[in-house]
């Protein structure tokens, strides 16, 4: 008998999975939505998983993750949690505007979308579908590739709901929106959203997407988001991860920026067992600035692969990368920075920046720039390092009386705050740098959730005091 | 309080201290002086506690305990306190969170409770006008950007936060003009007691016309060739190190 590998037996899975369900999953699609679906599952049927020898995914492979039977939810599930807990709590200082996915799918106390005052549309995917058909038809996967991958592929061919943000024109929405996608089963689940953010000209937006476990429980999510930034609209938008160590996350991220908006991303990952975070940014129009940051902690097994590609479509746009992570035990952090110069693109500023601290020597760290330039009139710079500790700062630091521990503990804390600090929301920065030094403590538990964490922030561990604020 | 005796000291197999002697009892400030490179700056850490070096012999005794297995903390926490010669720079690490966690250090390790925000404030700004330290420099990254003379006026910022018992200053005076010379002597000096005991690392007698010792010791080759009153500062600083030389070679 012919033994076959996971990945081979998961994909054949989903493939009759598929057929089987093919009316359900796409029982609320537009025809052109439909379209997309059956093309992209004919590719994913063609090409399959992604694996080591592709080099995209050489130093992330998948083979663990695929060892597990996973189930699909193709619809909602029918028992919520108790919303008014998930609701009630929100992050000290900081008033957000909460919407959730419930192991995948929206989650809402009554309607499934709603128009802010200032016009902003908020809420399922699969409701917008319904209420804003053009709208929707107008973006949805006109930005993400599904050759890209397999599971780019799969994920338009599987996905059902999903976030749906729409800021019209010259609205600035001042609250931040925060997603949290809560994940709690006690079965295991296979995750596919889908989430479309469009931000109108000269708008602006802010949003938080976390990603949380609240339990122990296996997962596997390979989620797609796409986000249009018309011309002069900005766009801030922070990921936090802290999923459970038995957890693999796909998140594949399309930003598309017209000429003069701008992107800030930020992607705080505090704990997760195999995360891959792709950020895919096409500067589409002149002057155009990306600045895409990302901080990774990881110990025991975990897997962290941080991938951005940078297309500099057209001239007179900045990027900005700056990636910085921790790797100790037996972790993995891999970071890839691609920047693409087209061959008019003048004017380009692109600098690019990895920094990795390696605490053991089993810890191991890949980081690979790649810079492709056609251009000539272009500035570019890019840095990638693997190091330990500085051994000289933690002597000066112990010889003023404090301990191993804390020095550490210190000199880590002094390496992630230049992530934190380019957090320009206060609340939030503040936040998270809670979670940042709880995370380096050991102290961070995984419920200890953006939304749940009810508790009032910390102000005082030792090392923290703000003479400014006294 | 400090008695180093018969100490030998190499790192990665090259031996730089051979068998050197120093008592140094409360209240004395003692001058270290000698030609570069004859282990002033090793014999300074290794008292701190620097990892890397490797005792060979001899044994290093701090009110009244051998102190060479004690870690670096521990020995800041019993009243140790190194100057640096080149302090470091620490990005990321405010000099407010760092003396804060210093202090609560000390204060924990002898049974006190953790100094409130209040509190430190005051004892910031009282320290900083004792070493004219700008309030500036206290409130960025650890040395980060600092000047060479302004590295130094750090560190004995730091020393008077901290309060030692025993402060080893290594060249704490290279790199400053007359008036931070001045006024890093007048601090070291303010902070003299009955109790605590100074050793001052230098190259310049000059120093010593501010901060007045009680000995002045010549390291040589590893080793204190010769001691003497603070006269001896002024052979030195008229006549070099060649005589000393050719008196310990013979
Ligand atoms: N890590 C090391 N490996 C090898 N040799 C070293 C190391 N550190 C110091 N040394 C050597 O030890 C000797 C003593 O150095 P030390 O810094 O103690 O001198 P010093 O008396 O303080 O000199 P200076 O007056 O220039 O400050 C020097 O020859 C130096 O090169
Ligand atoms: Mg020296």
């Amino acid at each position: 008998m012919e033994t076959k590998y996971n990945d081979i037996l998961f994909k054949e899975k989903l493939v009759s999975l598929f057929n089987e369900h093919r009316r359900k999953i796409g029982f609320n699609d537009t025809g052109q939505m439909s379209a997309l679906r059956d093309n992209a599952f004919e590719t994913f049927e063609k090409t399959g998983f992604p694996h080591t020898k592709i080099e995209d995914w050489r130093n992330t492979n998948l083979k663990n993750v695929f060892a597990h039977n996973y189930n699909v939810l193709f619809e909602a599930q029918a028992d919520k949690p108790d919303i008014e807990k998930i609701f009630q709590c929100n992050i000290h200082n900081f008033d957000t505007h909460i919407i959730a996915l419930y192991n995948g799918w929206y989650l809402s106390e009554d309607k499934h979308l709603i128009t802010l005052p200032n016009g902003t549309i908020i809420g399922s995917l699969a409701q917008a579908v319904k209420e804003y058909p053009e709208l929707v038809e107008k973006h949805y996967n006109k930005y993400a590739d599904i050759n890209e991958n397999g599971l780019i592929a799969l994920n338009t061919a599987f996905a059902q709901d999903g976030i749906f943000i729409y800021v019209p024109d010259g609205v600035e929405t001042y609250k931040t929106i925060q997603i949290v996608n809560i994940l709690d089963r006690d079965d295991k689940l296979f995750i596919q959203n889908k989430n479309l953010i469009i931000v109108g000209k000269n708008a602006k937006l802010t949003f938080l997407h976390c990603d949380d476990s609240y339990n122990y429980n296996r997962s596997f999510t390979n989620t797609v988001t796409e986000v249009f930034i018309d011309e002069g609209a900005v766009v801030d938008h922070y990921k936090l991860q802290n999923l459970n160590d038995s957890s693999a996350l796909i998140n594949t991220t399309y930003f598309h920026l017209e000429k003069e908006s701008k992107l800030t991303s930020n992607a705080i990952t505090l704990n997760g067992g195999l995360i891959r975070n792709k950020s895919n940014v096409i500067l589409a129009g002149k002057k155009g600035k990306a600045n895409i940051y990302g901080l990774y902690l990881v110990d025991k097994e975990q897997h962290i692969d941080n991938r951005v590609f940078v297309d500099h479509a057209e001239s007179d746009c900045d990027s900005d990368e700056l990636f910085k992570g921790i790797a100790d035990d037996n972790a993995t952090a891999v970071f890839n920075g691609h920047i693409l110069v087209r061959k008019d693109s003048q004017k380009t500023n692109a600098s690019q920046t990895n920094r990795n601290i390696q605490l053991t020597d089993k810890a191991t760290v890949f980081s690979k720039p790649f810079l492709e330039i056609y251009a000539d009139d272009v500035k570019c710079s890019h840095g990638a390092t693997v190091g330990q500790l500085d051994e000289e700062a933690l002597f000066y630091i112990k010889s003023r009386g404090i301990g191993e521990y804390d020095a550490k503990l210190l000199l880590l804390y002094a390496f992630a705050a230049k992530v934190i600090n380019k957090i320009s929301v206060e609340a939030l920065r503040e936040n998270i740098d809670d979670l940042v030094k709880k995370r380096l403590r050991g102290e961070l538990a995984i419920c200890d959730m953006c939304v749940l964490q009810c508790k009032t922030q910390e102000k005082t561990y030792e090392f923290e005091i703000d003479l400014s604020k006294i | 309080m400090l008695k180093i005796k018969d100490l030998q000291v190499s790192i990665n197999g090259k031996t730089i201290l051979r068998g050197l002697n120093l008592e140094v009892n409360k209240g004395e400030v003692h001058a270290i002086m000698g030609p570069n490179g004859t282990g002033k700056s090793t014999l300074a850490n290794v008292i701190a506690g620097k990892p890397g070096y490797h005792i060979d012999k001899g044994e290093i005794i701090y009110k009244g305990k051998n102190i060479l297995e004690m870690p670096p903390e521990v020995r800041a926490q019993e009243g140790i306190f190194l100057g640096f010669q080149y302090p470091v720079e620490i990005p990321g690490v405010s000099m407010t969170n760092f003396m804060r966690t210093a202090i609560n250090e000390h204060r924990k390790y002898k049974g006190l409770d953790p100094m409130s925000a209040g509190e430190f404030l005051k004892l910031m700004k009282e320290k900083q006008k004792l070493v004219e330290i700008q309030a500036k420099l206290t409130n960025r990254s650890v040395n980060e950007g600092f000047s060479g003379g302004e590295k130094k006026k750090n560190e004995i910022f730091q020393m008077a936060m901290l309060e030692p018992n025993l402060a080893i200053l290594d060249e704490t005076d290279s790199g400053l003009d007359i008036d931070a010379l001045k006024i890093v002597a007048n601090g070291v000096n303010k902070l003299r007691t009955k109790e605590n005991a100074t050793i001052v690392i230098t190259h310049y007698q000059r120093l010593l016309d501010y901060i007045v010792p009680d000995f002045v010791h010549v390291l040589f080759d590893g080793k204190i060739v010769k001691s003497g009153g603070k006269e001896l500062a002024l052979v030195l600083e008229e006549k070099g190190y060649e005589w000393i030389k050719d008196e310990s070679s013979k």
